[in-house]
C-alpha cells in the first residue's frame, strides 16, 4: 500500500466512522483489511482501495468500515459501572419516575451485546426491588455482522468467562454445543438498531442511561464534542452518562459534570450559568451568596 | 502474600498456572493429586485453591468434600479448573460449594477475572 493510498484510506474512514488513524497504524489496516481483499479476491491493499473509490461500491465499503471497527467487549466490563448502576442510578431513577414507572437505557456502541445483556441480568437480579417499574435497552452499533452476533446472544466459552460470574452462566445460559447462549428472557429485554454515532440519533427520543464506553477514544477532539453535545440532548436533567475507564468530558463539553466520587460517570450539568455566576461574586458580596446558598 | 495451592495432575497445567498467579502476585503450593492436596492444606491452609477435576487416587470432587468435611470453618476459596465444560458439572461444583470455575482451556485474562470475581485480587 502506498501512502497516497493509506491517505485516501484515512480519510475515508475519518468520513464515514469517526475512526482516526495515526501513521503508524498502517499495521492496524493491514491486518484488518487483508482478509476483506481475501473475501473478495481483491490481489492487494491497493487493488481493494481502487474498487471502494468507484461508484456504486457501497456494500464493500461498508464492509471496509465494519473492518476497521473494534469489538471487543466482555460481560460486565470494569465491573464499577454496573455497581454505579444498581447502587445509585436505578435507586435514584426509580423515585424520580416514581409515577411514570418507566426508564430508557442506550448502550450507544454495544457491540457483541455484552453490556446490555448484563444491564438486562442486573435488572432481573434485582427483580425484587425493581416489581412492575418498564425497562427499555437499546442496544446500538454501526456493525451489522456484531449486531447479528449480539441479536443472537451466542457466546464462546472464552467470552462467557471474562467477567460473568458462574453462577450467572448456570442461571441465564444454555449451552449449545462448545457455544453457550444467553436465555430468550433476557434476550427479549434488549431491542437493537443499526447506528452511526456520526449520524443523527434524535429518533432514538429520550434516555435516563446512556452507555458510551470506549467509542470515543477512537474519535478526534471535534468528533468527540459534538457526539457528547447530541448525547447531552436525548437526556433528562436528572439522567446518566456513562464512559469508559480512560475517558472523561472534561475539555470537551459544558454539558456534563462528572459525579463525584464516581469515576466515568457524568450526569447533564445542574447548575445554572448565572447561579455560578452568583456564586463566584459571593466572594466579593458575602449577602448576595447568603441569598444563594441553601 | 496470599498463598494458592494448585491441584492438577499435569505438570505442565500446574507450571502455566503458577506463572500466572505469581504474576497475580501469589505464592504457590503444588499439589498432583486431591489427597496430597488434603496434605498440603492440613500443612497450611491456603487462601485459594485452583483444582482439577480428574486427577487418579483423590478426584477434585473427592478433595472438596473431604476438605469440608475436616476445615468446614477455615475453607479456602475454591476454584474448579477442568475440562469438565457442561453444565450438570458446574452446578454439581456450585452445589459442592465451589465459588467459581474455570473452563480449560484457560489464559491469564480468565484467571484473573474469576479471581477477581471471587474478591481475591
Amino acid at each position: 500500500m502506498i501512502t497516497t493510498e493509506f491517505d485516501f484510506l484515512r480519510d475515508f474512514l475519518k468520513q464515514r466512522s469517526g475512526l482516526v488513524l495515526s501513521n503508524e497504524k498502517q499495521y492496524l489496516v493491514e491486518s484488518r483489511l487483508i482478509p476483506v481483499t481475501r473475501r473478495h479476491n481483491l490481489a492487494s491493499l491497493s487493488a481493494l482501495v481502487q474498487a471502494i473509490r468507484k461508484p456504486g461500491s457501497t456494500a464493500l465499503q461498508e464492509e471496509v468500515v465494519e473492518a476497521m471497527t473494534t469489538n471487543e467487549s466482555f460481560f460486565f466490563r470494569d465491573k464499577t459501572p454496573f455497581d454505579h448502576f444498581k447502587g445509585l442510578m436505578l435507586p435514584n431513577l426509580m423515585e424520580a419516575r416514581a409515577s411514570r414507572r418507566k426508564m430508557r437505557i442506550w448502550c450507544a456502541a454495544a457491540s457483541t451485546g455484552q453490556e446490555p445483556y448484563s444491564l438486562a441480568m442486573v435488572l432481573k437480579e434485582m427483580r425484587a426491588k425493581v416489581g412492575s417499574f418498564g425497562f427499555e435497552i437499546l442496544g446500538t452499533d454501526i456493525s451489522n455482522e456484531v449486531l447479528d452476533k449480539a441479536k443472537a446472544g451466542t457466546y464462546s466459552q472464552f467470552e462467557v468467562q471474562r467477567g460473568l460470574p458462574i453462577q450467572m452462566l448456570v442461571k441465564y445460559f444454555a449451552q449449545e454445543g462448545e457455544l453457550w447462549q444467553i436465555s430468550s428472557e433476557i434476550r427479549s429485554m434488549v431491542q437493537w438498531r443499526k447506528l452511526n454515532l456520526l449520524q443523527s440519533f434524535s429518533q432514538l427520543g429520550e434516555f435516563d442511561i446512556i452507555f458510551c464506553r470506549n467509542v470515543l477514544i477512537y474519535f478526534d477532539q471535534e468528533t468527540k464534542k459534538d457526539v457528547l453535545h447530541r448525547i447531552a440532548k436525548q437526556m433528562p436533567k436528572d439522567g446518566y452518562l456513562v464512559l469508559g475507564a480512560a475517558e472523561t468530558v472534561v475539555g470537551l463539553t459544558d454539558a456534563f459534570e462528572p459525579v463525584p466520587e464516581h469515576r466515568g460517570l457524568y450526569r447533564p450539568k445542574q447548575q445554572s450559568a448565572d447561579a455560578a455566576t452568583v456564586r463566584k461574586l459571593g466572594s466579593a458580596f458575602p449577602k448576595l451568596s447568603a441569598l444563594t446558598s441553601p | 502474600m496470599k498463598h494458592c495451592l494448585v491441584v492438577d495432575d499435569s505438570r505442565v497445567i500446574r507450571k502455566v498456572a503458577r506463572r500466572i498467579l505469581e504474576d497475580l502476585g501469589f505464592s504457590i503450593g503444588e499439589a498432583e493429586d486431591g489427597l496430597k492436596a488434603l496434605e498440603a492444606c492440613r500443612e497450611r491452609m491456603p487462601d485459594a485453591v485452583l483444582l482439577d477435576w480428574n486427577m487418579p487416587v483423590m478426584d477434585g470432587m473427592e478433595f472438596l468434600h473431604a476438605l469440608r468435611e475436616e476445615a468446614a470453618d477455615k475453607m479456602p476459596t475454591v476454584v474448579f479448573c477442568t475440562t469438565e465444560n457442561d453444565m450438570a458439572h458446574i452446578t454439581q461444583a456450585i452445589q459442592a460449594g465451589a465459588d467459581e470455575y474455570i473452563m480449560k482451556p484457560f489464559d491469564k485474562e480468565i484467571v484473573e477475572a474469576k479471581l477477581q470475581e471471587v474478591g481475591l485480587i
